[in-house]
């Protein structure tokens, strides 16, 4: 028997389902144009056996579009991404890979605002107060990521610390195998972190890495302190190495137990340069730490698809690869396969539409790939 | 289906995360191991200081003793090995499903490890030099010689990364806990059984839990216990050997490029020495770096070539469960190929002549594994390229080089069976610093004795020989 709870989920879920098909095509309208369209994909349009204006109205239309290269992205000039509507706007670029090499970039006009604006509902206030400072332990230079922690925090009405991180250097010292030289550099930014913990800024909430938030932890043990006694009650964090072990062991070694004991709520992230940012369900030890992430619909959609048929689907709870679709007035990416596999999650209260758990590298692609570098 | 969880200082841990292990042939799941990561080894790693604590509240003769327990244990007994009970014949038959080395040969390297736990009082009086063991545990006494001597212990615990997939090197790490000192292992990901089986033989024996912590993971963990312990052990490639090349902290047992050195005053006479050479060559399935890799030789060298090929070259994979097996399995699919190509690059090589081609093909291939036949290859000179390598199979060079220059161009080699008897060039095979272990006489390469020190002395590896003075009279002297 189906239970109204089940049958309201159903519901949203069809809701939001039309929502996503209507936000797709006025997408499509809109990067197809011409006097809205930026000069790529109205150079593309020329090449595609069909009419995006007339021939994409659903969700499911963007399967005519071929596979999104991210290649496409490496080089100038790049004001070839930019749409003609935001041609009088001011820019950013932000960059993506470029150990060696051209780095991918995208260019952004306030994207990366809007989506963690949008992530920051999800923030429960709590954990992550209002009006509080923030510290941001990630990479620096040409991300995405460092403007966006910032101007979350500003959002929410703080002031963020940064610190000074290259993770382009931190590869390098990967492939060399300078792996004195990357302990060393981790500590240096571990010491600014600490320099401003300690420094009577006041700070409640931070972004880290897992593996720099490892790092802080150990070293504030070593100087008898710990993120609690320092005041820091809510964290987000990203990364592909966020595993269900993993975010045990941070929960239960690192910050003390769970939120209602050791008064901090750490929440799992995953997005990138390209997405933007997909929120986890809350995480529980009940659950099994599982993690689940779902994509800022209608803005960006996450799929897991078959890892033959990157058009087909997987059914719930199967293995494929993920796929990402970004549909903002800035940036269209109709459908790239990520570095990453995991499998597909049932839609859920907060999330009513899929998403997906245990991501982890592609396997096909994991052997080549530097993960958690920072 | 086995269950092993990481053990933190004897507690098991339940891990969110599991590798499986599989037959080799079959497919057929044999385990499922609990895996960490690096965090928590770092954190872990800060109390090993309680694991010598833990263990120094027995004596050194009583944990001898309770360690030769632990070997009759290991050898004979059903003991609880993470989620089951394990009798010795389960370990054997666990052990060769997943590394696909033959049963006889992991009864083989059983015995070997219970050997070097019953007689733990004679190898530590050997590595020690006969030394007072209480010395060590105190970490100062006095000598029978009336004098002061002090001995530091520089860890609470030994680290070790043991390879993914050779049963035969874990006597290294075993005196460890007798000298009161703990173990943080990394076990290898297709044999955890050894160190799953003498921890539970330990616990058995009476020897405290808390003194081992049993870390299965991937390089993280390994990461870890280098970076967190202040002596630790780790085995690998020769990539792995200049990593950690001149770092006091870590010892490193890299690949052995171990070699019969056959002198020209008993050249002559080779055919008395072909059982040592295949011996040598062929035990344990060619898999240890203790197997020689290469036969040095002024003269004769493509008629030894020949011999050790008639030998060596019919030889056939056969079941694991065959006593007369005599060869592992490659395990990981596509590694055997991956192997026999490089081989067939370096046979290219002008000066280069393979032997045991005419005994049919070395490759044999499986759906999930392969194997290598022995292969025995003619080098004109050290100076081809394939004299240099060495291989997880039996396979090894016989090179022409002229008495004078053998040492010289020989390279590092582990142990070194030198066939002479020629006095002045057995004192430069002494004097030599590229050999480590050095045979005097047709002693085959694998035939280790146990109370000789192998690649660096443990004692000196983890005690500092110091100095400490004491006035006297004194009440530190009382019980001295």
């Amino acid at each position: 028997m189906t239970t109204m709870t089940d049958q309201d989920l159903q519901a949203r879920v069809q809701a939001a389902r039309e929502k996503l098909d209507q936000h797709t095509f006025e997408i499509v309208q809109w990067h197809f144009h011409e006097s809205t369209g930026c000069p790529f994909w109205l150079e593309k349009k020329k090449s595609l056996n069909f009419d995006p204006l007339r021939d994409i109205r659903t969700y499911e239309d963007l399967q005519k579009f071929p596979t999104f290269e991210d290649e496409w992205l490496r080089g100038g000039p790049v004001e070839r991404w930019r749409p003609k509507a935001f041609a009088d706007r001011p820019t950013f670029v932000f960059e993506t890979g470029g150990t060696t090499g051209v780095p991918k970039s995208r260019v952004v006009v306030e994207d990366h605002r809007i989506d963690y604006e949008l992530f920051s509902d999800t923030l429960p206030d709590q954990y992550f107060p209002r009006n509080s400072n923030w510290l941001m332990l990630g990479p620096s230079g040409p991300r995405r990521l460092r403007l966006a922690v910032e101007h979350l925090c500003q959002y929410r009405g703080g002031i963020c610390f940064c610190i000074d991180l290259d993770p382009r250097w931190v590869i390098k010292l990967i492939k060399k195998g300078w792996m004195e030289h990357l302990e060393a550099y981790k500590q240096h930014c571990i010491d600014q972190a600490i320099t401003i913990l300690t420094a009577g800024h006041s700070i409640k909430c931070m972004f880290a890495t897992p593996k720099l938030l490892d790092s802080l932890c150990l070293a504030l043990e070593e100087r008898g302190l710990t993120l609690k006694e320092l005041g820091v009650t809510g964290i987000f964090s990203g990364g592909t190495e966020f595993t269900p072990q993993w975010t045990r062991y941070c929960v239960e070694e690192l910050l003390g137990g769970p939120p209602e004991e050791s008064g901090i709520y750490m929440t799992p992230t995953y997005g990138n340069t390209l997405m933007g940012l997909a929120c986890s369900k809350p995480i529980s030890a009940a659950e099994k730490y599982k993690i689940s992430y779902y994509a800022p619909q209608p803005r960006a959609v996450t799929e897991v698809v078959s890892f033959e048929d990157h058009n087909q689907v997987v059914g719930f709870g199967e293995t494929g690869r993920v796929k990402l679709t970004t549909l903002t007035k800035e940036f269209f990416v109709p459908g790239f396969l990520e570095r990453d596999e995991g499998e597909r999650e049932e839609p859920c209260d907060r999330y009513p539409w899929p998403g997906v758990s245990g991501v982890r590298p592609f396997h096909q692609l994991a052997e080549s790939t530097t993960v958690g570098v920072y | 289906m086995i269950e092993l969880s990481p053990l933190r200082w004897g507690r098991p841990y339940e891990s969110l995360e599991t590798i499986d292990v599989s037959h080799f042939a079959t497919g057929e799941p044999i385990a499922k191991i609990g895996t960490v990561n690096g965090g928590i080894v770092t954190r872990d790693l800060r109390q090993a200081d309680k694991a010598r604590e833990v263990l120094r509240q027995f004596s050194i003769d009583d944990l001898i003793e309770r360690a030769g327990r632990a070997a009759e244990l290991f050898e004979s007994a059903t003991l609880a090995v993470g989620s089951g009970a394990q009798s010795p014949d389960d370990f054997v038959l666990q052990q060769s499903a997943s590394t696909g080395l033959p049963e006889h040969m992991c009864r083989s390297n059983m015995q070997k490890n219970a050997f070097v736990l019953k007689n733990m009082r004679q190898i530590l009086d050997a590595l020690t030099r006969g030394l007072d063991l209480n010395i060590l545990s105190r970490g100062y006494g006095k000598e029978s010689r009336d004098v002061i001597v002090s001995f530091q212990a520089q860890a609470g615990a030994l680290g070790a990364v043991l390879p993914n997939n050779s049963p035969g090197v874990h006597t290294l790490w075993m005196p460890v806990v007798p000298l009161q000192i703990g173990l943080a292992l990394k076990p290898g990901s297709q044999e955890p059984w050894t160190a799953y089986r003498i921890t539970a033989a330990f616990a058995e024996a009476g020897i405290p839990p808390e003194c081992i912590s049993l870390y299965p993971g991937g390089h993280d963990v390994g990461q870890a216990i280098l970076g967190g312990c202040q002596r630790s052990m780790i085995f690998g490639s020769l990539q792995t050997v200049a990593q950690y090349a001149g770092n006091p902290k870590v010892q490193v047992h890299g690949p052995g490029f171990s070699k019969i050195f056959l002198g020209d005053d008993c050249v002559d006479r080779w055919p008395d020495f072909l059982d040592v050479m295949v011996e040598s060559i062929l035990s344990n399935g060619g898999r240890s770096c203790i197997n020689a890799s290469n036969v040095f030789a002024s003269r004769h060298t493509r008629e030894i070539a020949e011999a050790l090929a008639e030998r060596l070259g019919p030889v056939e994979p056969l079941p694991p469960n065959d006593p007369q097996a005599a060869l592992a399995a490659f395990t990981t699919p596509g590694m055997g190929a991956a192997v026999w190509k490089m081989l067939e690059s370096d046979l290219n090589e002008a000066g280069v002549e393979h032997l045991t081609e005419s005994y049919g093909p070395r490759l044999v291939e499986h759906e999930r594994y392969a194997f290598l036949r022995p292969m025995i290859v003619h080098a004109d000179s050290p100076d081809r390229g394939i004299v240099s390598k060495e291989f997880m199979f039996p396979f090894a060079s016989v090179v022409a080089c002229p008495q004078a220059e053998m040492i010289k161009r020989s390279g590092y080699t582990l142990v070194g069976t030198a066939i002479t008897e020629n006095e002045h060039w057995i004192q430069q095979l002494a004097d030599a610093t590229s050999i480590d272990r050095l045979n005097v006489g047709p002693i085959p390469t694998n035939r280790l004795n146990w109370l000789q020190p192998h690649e660096g002395n443990l004692i000196d590896f983890l005690f500092r020989s110091r100095a400490l003075q004491v006035a006297a009279p004194h009440p530190a002297l009382a019980n001295v």
